[in-house]
């Protein structure tokens, strides 16, 4: 029987191929927000003790990125009226693949960094790998509205690292949900300034004007 | 308490700025604010290791050298702004005002914290502050300037944060992530971790001060942003990733890991001269320019750390000039681009009989920028060539001479033309004292800083080069 934190962070990695292998902006999203819940369910099932800080941490990381983020970005579908398929740089099986050799570089990795009170194995390389596919969906979607998602991925890779120092650093997770504002200004970005209006669509591969 | 109010009197000036309704109110508030700024930064300089917050804030050599540039390079730019803000008129002129004074708390805040995490807090709010000013005119180009930019600084912002985690994993003993403690145990620091955390807050830090290949917002965010804007993002926001970068280098040398810091310095120092060089030769626009110029004086400061021993007294030396002429640059060609309305390189012709103070200025800058005698970057430049010759680097001095004379050619081609000529049809330009005053000033003090560098100045050098595990020559 696994624990219940080893048990989530598998389903982190999980939701990470899921937003890889989607064509569907409306199923990214849900993904997302799913990701964001078991992330708040993460710093309870790690520290048991039911303290108050743990709880706020838990209750805060639910509000803003299972609910608030999602809800954004769905708005930011609505207005921008895209649903169509997503068009990768490369192709959907040649990054589910390149997502499988990031686990398993991750996993390599993770044991050469002895972290104290680690209080599970799991938690370094589930962190690293999650960050390096946010970085490959940044990198290799060209929808604005996904990548947005690629880095709101790669920040949860970040604060799945800072929950292993949640109790020897008093408020460094906390700063890290600082990062989420800037999902906001991008969201709001895509909103208020209407990049498909002047785009014609949310399409980042044609912010080509500018070049030496 | 002072250091406090450092942090906190922009802050509260920028929110009352965005709250009077009239722009003249706004701009004494902006070169009110700059003024008290620079009058607390000179006070510090007497009155060193000043703390607050215990400890979390703290006046060190290195910080209040990045603070004095900010303070000084602010009080230039909130001073041109208002003359600015009188001949173009951005759209929300309260939010820019505000914004301004904003970017001044966040960096004033990088410059001072001593507690790792604050450091990037305050870098996050750099970023933030200036992300609408990039986006003023509000058309195609400006968002596409400001799109990259945000993705790509807060991806960068994001992997300093991961880095930041690294360390404090790192660490055994002491209060956690606070400088002094992880100096003083530096030697517990786990290596394995305080090398990630190396390499991440490199990554991080070095996007922000656009080395290199990590530099593709630069060129069109300054090329978009109002030059002013640019000026504060060319000498004071890359100085303050400066900071954030040597706080780490400070905690690598005190735990003996010079020699794995060097290679990647090394490389990012390198390819960033040499991308500039490749585009400064055959550039067009004026503002794009002046980006890589900075992306070449980033990786000047790189490879001045990675060669160490005086290099880092030269590294220090080198991000006060640079922040400074930076400065005079774009607040010269901003002047152009007010009275040509373009910074595209053929367009602009015979400055000096259409704007003659600007000409003066630009042609002075030219000089300052490239690192002539008698301007203070000859001074820092020629120590760090001297230290790659005395540290065993003869062949990178050799490269970074070359690398140089070839960005001072393809400058002084660009502006040379622009200098003379004849002026296109138009009035003459509406040179006034605000739009003058601060380059001005700012050039008379990097004039000065190459004839001669005071004794205060040179034993803070000092200090702050032995803090980054160098010395002073």
């Amino acid at each position: 029987m696994q624990p219940a934190h080893d048990l989530l962070l598998l389903l982190v990695v999980l939701t990470n191929f899921w937003v890889l292998g989607t064509t569907r902006l409306s199923a990214t999203i849900r993904a997302t927000a799913l990701q964001g819940a078991l992330l708040a369910l993460l710093p309870v099932a790690l520290y048991p003790g039911l303290s108050l800080h743990i709880l706020g941490l838990a209750a805060g990381t639910f509000a803003v990125k299972a609910v608030l983020l999602p809800l954004l970005l769905s708005r930011a579908i609505r207005e921008a009226a895209v649903r169509r398929e997503i068009e990768p740089v490369i192709g959907f099986a040649p990054s589910l693949l390149l997502g499988a050799a990031a686990v398993a570089l991750a996993f390599s990795i993770a044991p050469r960094l002895p972290l104290p009170e680690l209080r599970s194995q799991l938690l370094v390389p589930v962190s690293l790998s999650t960050v390096v596919i946010g970085l490959l969906i940044l990198t290799t979607r060209s929808k604005a509205l996904i990548q947005v998602v690629g880095y709101l991925i790669l920040e949860n890779g970040i604060f799945v690292f800072g929950l292993s120092q949640v109790e020897r650093v008093p408020f460094l997770v906390e700063v890290g949900v600082l990062l989420d504002i800037f999902v906001g200004v991008f969201i709001m970005g895509i909103v208020v300034f209407h990049i498909n209006r002047e785009f014609d669509s949310l399409d980042s591969a044609r912010l080509t004007e500018l070049r030496d | 308490m002072l250091l406090l109010l450092l942090v906190l009197g922009p802050m509260l000036a920028g929110l009352l700025a965005w709250l009077s309704p009239r722009a003249r109110t706004r701009h004494a508030v902006l070169v009110g604010t700059a003024a008290a700024h620079t009058a607390a930064t000179a006070f510090l300089w007497r009155r060193p290791g000043l703390t607050a917050l215990d400890g979390w804030l703290a006046v060190d050599a290195l910080g209040l050298m990045v603070l004095s540039v900010v303070s000084l390079l602010f009080l230039a730019v909130a001073g041109y702004a208002v003359g600015f803000l009188r001949l173009d008129r951005p759209r929300g002129g309260s939010l820019f005002v505000s914004c301004l004074l904003a970017f001044l708390a966040a960096a004033t805040l990088v410059a001072l914290a001593h507690h790792l995490a604050l450091v990037w807090v305050g870098m996050e709010a750099t970023t933030l502050a200036l992300a609408p000013l990039v986006f003023h005119r509000r058309d195609r180009r400006s968002l596409e300037a400001v799109w990259k930019y945000l993705v790509l600084s807060s991806v960068g912002i994001a992997l300093a944060l991961l880095g930041t985690f690294f360390l404090a994993s790192a660490q055994v003993e002491g209060r956690p992530l606070v400088l002094e403690d992880l100096l003083q145990h530096a030697g517990t620091l786990q290596p394995g971790l305080l090398r990630g955390a190396f390499l991440f807050l490199l990554v991080g830090y070095g996007t922000k001060m656009g080395l290199a290949p990590l530099h593709a917002w630069k060129p069109d965010t300054y090329g978009e942003a109002p030059s002013l804007v640019g000026g504060l993002m060319a000498g004071a926001l890359t100085s303050c990733a400066f900071l954030g970068l040597a706080r780490i280098v400070e905690i690598m040398a005190a735990a003996g890991q010079a020699s794995f810091m060097r290679p990647p310095l090394l490389v990012l120092g390198i390819v960033s001269l040499v991308v500039s060089a490749a585009f400064i030769i055959g550039q067009s626009d004026f503002k794009r320019l002046l980006a890589y110029s900075s992306v070449e004086h980033m990786g000047l400061l790189v490879l001045a750390l990675a060669i160490g021993g005086a290099g880092s007294y030269g590294a220090v030396l080198h991000l006060i000039n640079n922040g400074l002429t930076k400065g005079v640059m774009f607040l010269a060609i901003g002047n152009l681009v007010l009275f040509y309305r373009t910074s595209e390189a053929a367009a602009i012709r015979g400055v000096f009989r259409r704007a003659p103070w600007t000409g003066v200025l630009l042609l002075g800058g030219l000089f300052a920028v490239t690192g002539s005698p008698p301007f203070g970057m000859f001074l820092s430049e020629l120590a760090i060539l001297s230290a790659a010759l005395r540290g065993g680097f003869r062949w990178l001095a050799v490269l970074i001479m070359v690398l140089l004379a070839v960005i001072f050619v393809g400058m002084a081609r660009l502006i040379l033309e622009a200098l003379h000529g004849d002026p296109p049809d138009g009035e003459p330009a509406p040179e006034s004292f605000p739009l003058l005053g601060g380059p001005f000033a700012l050039a008379a003090v990097v004039l000065l800083l190459g004839l001669y560098l005071p004794l205060p100045l040179r034993a803070l050098l000092a200090q702050a080069a032995r803090a980054l595990g160098g010395s002073a020559p």
